[in-house]
């Protein structure tokens, strides 16, 4: 009997190392960001690596000013939230209440579809159609640049915010439609007065998903932006937060590397901040 | 006219709104549509048995991707073999011993926090941590092992959604024949997650699939023919990385895109297989 309890508190320790490993993860991931990217910081100067405006990590006399990747990341993201947003919701709220089942389960499937393709499969695409496209209807000189990076951020955020806002329409209560259209309002009133205002922790939910996924995406916009560290502009090579990361991780050694931990640690800190946002949204919208 | 009696004002909102709605869903449908056409029509033309079934060779000037695909099946076995112990363990720890609710609400916020985080942070954590803390170098296993921590929250919520539907009683009656906690998991519970550990499973193997920012320093980009074990002790590229490599560094579009069709294909017999279960689950459950 005692070798019994024995072994059940056993399997009941075991269980909950389980349980914790992803707290453990998550210390983990922060500890190493934040003890890999506090020493670059302490030698540039937080100042100075945050709004300085110029990174030349290989120069003679390096300099290191990530404000160009930052301002780029939240350009891209808003422009990708400016394009995405309104598109996916409109569709959400077309599919979740006018769309009859066969064209519903037909989107859901292909919006499904949008969020499994790999993100270097956009990235090949924006490549040869987008940066083409672009250097011939603006006539610039390169097409890879913000305007495309932006386009194929707001398509691959579309996925997340037709889904999340779809979820919270479809969960608003029948009764308060009824009593609208009971009063008169149309049925496109009805959704758009009643169902909306009344899903709308949901689909600021949504946005805030998509402005994550935006701000995190690396490939895709590897492939079309250009990467060269300008301030941000439209039709100019960027480089965001994210691939500044990437680009030069593979040959980068001493302060150069430290100071890529410092822009991960940055990246980090932004999506930390949007966690927090999603929450404080998922709450209300369970509450409400 | 169906609202002949509103206001023109009134009558032109609501004719716009819907307008607006019909434009943005048939332009999502069309975006759709012209990924899949677009990728497919250019890529499959390039996939040939030669393609598939070689590796490169510079002396024969020859572009083969059968290292990539042994690499992509590797690293997903390798993976889900970590992650699913982990994540079903984690899920039975949170449905059936947790009973601090403040332990599982952290332990949840975890989970979500680790969902939100962008692949290229997992690959960076992945290179300092397993392949120059724990010695990997850059290789295959070192690669799973931060795809591990990127698919555990996945496998933990569907086992969790799945153990939520084993039925209470189940589990009394169990205790009641005298079962002990343990036995109870092994024989009433495990079996009954049967359905979240696969949908896990398909979930997985379509984020691993997709990967490649997490992957890029982590397994690095190499193109050598190899077995399963010594395949995860050396550096190897998966589809999305080869094809990274390809389309961005080497400028082979053809290759790139044969890669993309064989991707896309994938994904869409993924998201198939993923619906289709699901649909078979539910059935089963109702009956």
């Amino acid at each position: 009997m005692k070798k019994r309890r024995l072994f059940e508190t056993a399997m009941h320790g075991l269980f909950l190392l389980l349980g914790l490993i992803a707290v453990g993860f998550v210390l983990l991931i922060t500890v190493y960001l934040i003890v890999s990217g506090i020493p670059a910081i302490r030698r540039i100067g937080l100042i100075r690596f945050l709004f300085g405006t110029k990174w030349a990590s290989t120069a003679a006399e390096p300099s290191f000013g990530i404000l160009p990747f930052i301002l780029t990341s939240v350009y891209g993201t808003a422009g990708a939230v400016l394009i995405g947003v309104p598109i996916g919701f409109l569709t959400a709220v077309y599919l979740s209440k006018v769309a009859n089942a066969k064209v519903r389960a037909i989107m859901e499937n292909a919006v499904s579809l949008l969020a499994g393709i790999p993100s270097v499969v956009y990235g090949l695409v924006g490549m040869l159609v987008l940066v083409p496209g672009i250097r011939k209807l603006f006539g610039v000189p390169d097409g890879s640049s913000l305007l495309a990076a932006i386009i194929v951020l707001s398509v691959m955020i579309l996925p997340s915010i037709i889904k999340v806002s779809m979820a919270a329409l479809d969960a608003v209560p029948k009764e308060y439609e009824d009593a609208s259209l009971a009063l008169g309002a149309t049925p496109i009133e009805t959704y758009f007065r009643v169902s909306v205002p009344a899903a709308k922790s949901g689909i600021a939910a949504a946005v805030v998903l998509g402005v994550g996924r935006a701000i995190g995406e690396a490939m895709a916009v590897m492939m079309v932006s250009g990467n060269v560290p300008n301030m941000p502009s439209m039709f100019e090579s960027v480089r965001f937060l994210t691939t500044a990361v990437a680009s030069e991780m593979a040959y980068s050694s001493g302060l150069q590397q430290q100071a890529l931990f410092s822009i991960a640690l940055v990246l980090f800190l932004f999506i930390m901040l949007i966690n927090a946002c999603l929450n404080f949204f998922l709450k209300r919208n369970k509450e409400g | 006219m169906e609202h002949s009696s509103f206001s023109t004002r009134r009558r032109l909102r609501i004719g716009l709104l819907r307008a607006l709605m019909g434009v943005a869903t048939a332009l999502t449908a069309a975006l759709v549509l012209f990924l899949i056409v677009y990728v497919l029509t250019k890529g499959l033309a390039n996939i040939t048995w030669e393609l598939l079934s070689t590796k490169p060779s510079y002396l024969r000037n020859r572009i083969g991707i059968l290292p990539d695909i042994l690499n992509t099946l590797y690293v997903i076995v390798a993976t889900l073999a970590i992650v699913l112990p982990l994540g079903v363990g984690a899920a039975i720890y949170l449905t059936e011993y947790a009973s601090n609710k403040k332990l599982v609400a952290v332990i949840e916020y975890a989970a979500e926090t680790l969902s939100g985080i962008p692949s290229i942070i997992y690959g960076l954590v992945g290179m300092l941590c397993f392949c120059q803390f724990f010695g990997l170098q850059t290789s295959l296993l070192a690669g799973s092992l931060t795809l591990v921590i990127v698919n555990l929250p996945t496998i933990m919520r569907t086992v969790q959604e799945s153990l939520k539907t084993v039925p209470q009683s189940y589990r009394e009656g169990a205790f009641g024949l005298g079962a002990g906690k343990w036995r109870v998991i092994r024989t009433v519970v495990l079996p009954g997650c049967v359905d979240g550990v696969i949908t896990g499973c398909i979930l997985s193997i379509g984020r691993i699939l997709g990967e490649s920012a997490a992957l890029l320093f982590t397994a690095g980009f190499a193109h050598a023919l190899n077995g399963f074990f010594e395949g995860l002790k050396s550096a190897g590229s998966t589809l999305t990385v080869a094809l990274y490599m390809y389309a961005k560094v080497q400028g082979e579009f053809d290759v790139a895109f044969a890669i993309a069709a064989i991707l896309m294909l994938l994904t869409i017999l993924i998201n198939t297989t993923a619906t289709l279960v699901a649909r078979y689950f539910r059935r089963n459950k109702q009956l």
